[in-house]
């Protein structure tokens, strides 16, 4: 008995080591822009992560909970709205002070998450298995 | 509990302290759902819920931490060396002062849930090498592990392993795109929650094996089975959390099977619950047990609303509402708190306070808090419901409108979390007022006994 429990540890390891080395080397969203762009908008997740964006808002459902979720706000308000509340602020929201490449870098990424597809969930189909078909 | 275990206890007063920090904070934050105005132009939002989520979980990590500690202490006696906890112990002093300047300067950078600047994940990491060397030294002198050891090597191990693992965005490869750095950010927060609980599972088990004197508690095979199901779903259900994110299909399907295997846990209590009873009846006058009691009806009631929410077609319903706050308090508090409680009492216990009968107050505070508990979960639960309905409905109103009709429960959340933090506070002082007037009349009556027979 008492060396069973090692064997089954290690095996559950070694496929918890496979899978998360498949998740790190297989690109899970093909990239599809200019590098520069992805340099851009990656630069754009810092700016978010900096300022803390994510305590009140969402991507996809993740995040806080205060404020809306800012999925596809790229394409529904337009890049002069976001900028225009991200220096006002708005009932919680703060009014925050970017520099210019800050305020680009955002853009791009808030672009970047809003082309990756759509955070309504109401255009999400739901198959016979309980599963969910993304749009 | 003997003085071998002082410097483990050391822990359990940080996070003590750290459980009182993070209600007090908790309890700030919640008071912007019903005031967007309150101290938007000093500390707002934005520091208010880190600080509270980092303290809040700081109370966890450092309570288990401490808890196995001790518990080894316990095991073992004099097995700990004594400067790798002075270093552990400050390392962790370190860290909790960096994050809270980092919060308070607004010096975020840090992911969801770790916001601090990352640099203050450095003694945090080292903090828990030299947790894992103490447990290590000790663990190869027990022979056949229990499932509490099982787990605690387990929690220790995964959590160093997941915690670097959620600094990896800091490499460009990693944030390239969103939708990567998001899955692994995903797969690390699950996982990381799946590495605690093993700790503090592990705990549950140690303390059942001391309450009931069974030392079959922790050998059985069911609970070897369980330990697995548990690590099986450390390792693979976190896709769960990411069934909306427009990543790979496997991971989706993945996080949705294993999810599903919890069905066993939850068949298990069912099939069980006649056998729990007795156990619960022949222990409840012990009032640690009471706590364990109470984690054991959280479980029941948080994993079946984690059943349903790891159903992709419910999840639409759930993700990205009140409901899942409600999974992830009630969880904490409900689980994790309720354990970690039962173990500082149990540890805490001494020559002045055995513990082993409660007082009317900590009695009734103890109902209170389940109660508080309840309502505030529910309060939760139900703003959750309205949202997921909103967020499905053809006919949708605009956010602000959503978020005033929820302004009734939001009240009722924040009422319970005063009640919360109360009763918490009641439990955290009691242990801290206790313990340290014990060892002050110890210490006198010491020196009094010295100078007589001087």
């Amino acid at each position: 008995m008492s060396f069973k429990p090692l064997y089954i540890f290690i095996a559950l390891c070694i496929s918890y080591l496979l899978y998360t080395a498949y998740i790190y080397t297989m690109p899970i969203y093909k990239v599809q822009k200019g590098k520069q762009e992805n340099t851009k908008a990656g630069n754009g997740k810092l700016v978010w992560q900096k300022f803390n964006c994510q305590s009140c808002h969402q991507l996809y459902g993740l995040g806080g909970y205060l404020g809306p979720d800012l999925t596809n706000v790229y394409s529904n308000k337009g890049e002069n709205v976001i900028k225009a509340m991200v220096a006002s602020g708005i009932k919680a929201m703060p009014a925050f002070t970017l520099s210019d490449a800050e305020q680009n870098n955002l853009i791009e990424f808030l672009k970047q998450v809003d082309a990756s597809g759509s955070g309504d969930y109401r255009n999400y189909r739901v198959t016979s298995f309980g599963m969910i078909e993304l749009p | 509990m003997s003085e071998n275990t002082n410097s483990g206890k050391a822990f359990l007063i940080l996070a003590i302290l750290m459980l009182l920090g993070g209600l007090v904070f908790g309890l700030l934050a919640s008071f912007v759902y019903i005031d967007s105005q309150f101290l938007k132009d000093t500390l707002g939002f934005v520091a208010l819920r880190p600080m509270h989520v980092s303290l809040v979980v700081f109370w966890i990590i450092i309570g288990a931490s401490g808890s196995v500690l001790t518990a080894l202490q316990d095991i073992k006696p004099k097995s700990l060396n004594p400067k790798l906890l002075y270093i552990h112990i400050l390392c962790w002093l370190v860290a909790i002062i960096g994050v809270i300047s980092s919060y308070l300067k607004h010096d975020f950078g840090g992911r969801e849930y770790w916001e601090f600047n990352p640099v203050w994940a450095l003694p945090i990491a080292f903090s828990w090498i030299l947790y894992l060397i103490q447990f290590f030294a000790v663990a190869k002198t027990i022979e056949k592990w229990p499932v509490y050891i099982w787990m605690w090597m387990t929690g220790g191990v995964f959590f160093l392993f997941i915690f670097s693992e959620n600094y990896l965005w800091l490499f460009p490869y990693f944030r390239e795109h969103f939708i990567t750095d998001m899955t692994i950010q995903w797969k690390v927060n699950g996982s990381l929650v799946g590495a605690w609980n093993q700790l503090i599972y592990g705990v549950s088990f140690f303390l059942m094996d001391k309450i009931s004197g069974n030392k079959n508690v922790g050998q059985n095979k069911t609970a070897f089975f369980m330990y697995f199901l548990g690590l099986f779903n450390l390792m693979f259900n976190w896709g769960h959390h990411v069934y909306t994110l427009p990543t790979a299909n496997y991971v989706r399907y993945i996080g949705y099977t294993v999810s599903m295997t919890e069905w066993i846990l939850f068949i298990r209590i069912i099939i069980n619950w006649k056998k729990d009873l007795t156990t619960a009846q022949k222990h409840f006058h012990y009032f640690p047990y009471r706590f364990l009691l109470a984690s054991e009806i959280w479980v029941f009631l948080n994993l079946t609303a984690a059943l349903f929410m790891s159903i992709p077609a419910f999840n639409i319903y759930t993700h990205g509402t009140h409901f899942t706050v409600a999974h992830s308090m009630g969880t904490t508090i409900g689980i994790n708190t309720m354990i970690l409680l039962a173990a500082c009492f149990v540890f805490f216990s001494n020559a002045c306070h055995s513990y082993n009968k409660s007082t009317k107050i900590l009695n009734t505070t103890f109902w209170i808090l389940q109660f508080s508990l309840f309502t505030f979960w529910l309060s939760l639960k139900l703003a959750g419901i309205k949202k997921g309905i909103w967020q499905n409905s053809s006919t949708q109103s605009n956010y602000h409108q959503l978020m005033q009709s929820l302004e009734p429960y939001f009240i009722v959340f924040v009422i319970a979390g005063v009640i919360l933090l109360i009763t918490l506070s009641i439990f955290g002082v009691t242990i801290l007022y206790n313990h340290y007037a014990c060892k002050i009349k110890t210490s006198s009556s010491i020196q009094t006994s010295n100078s007589t027979t001087i």
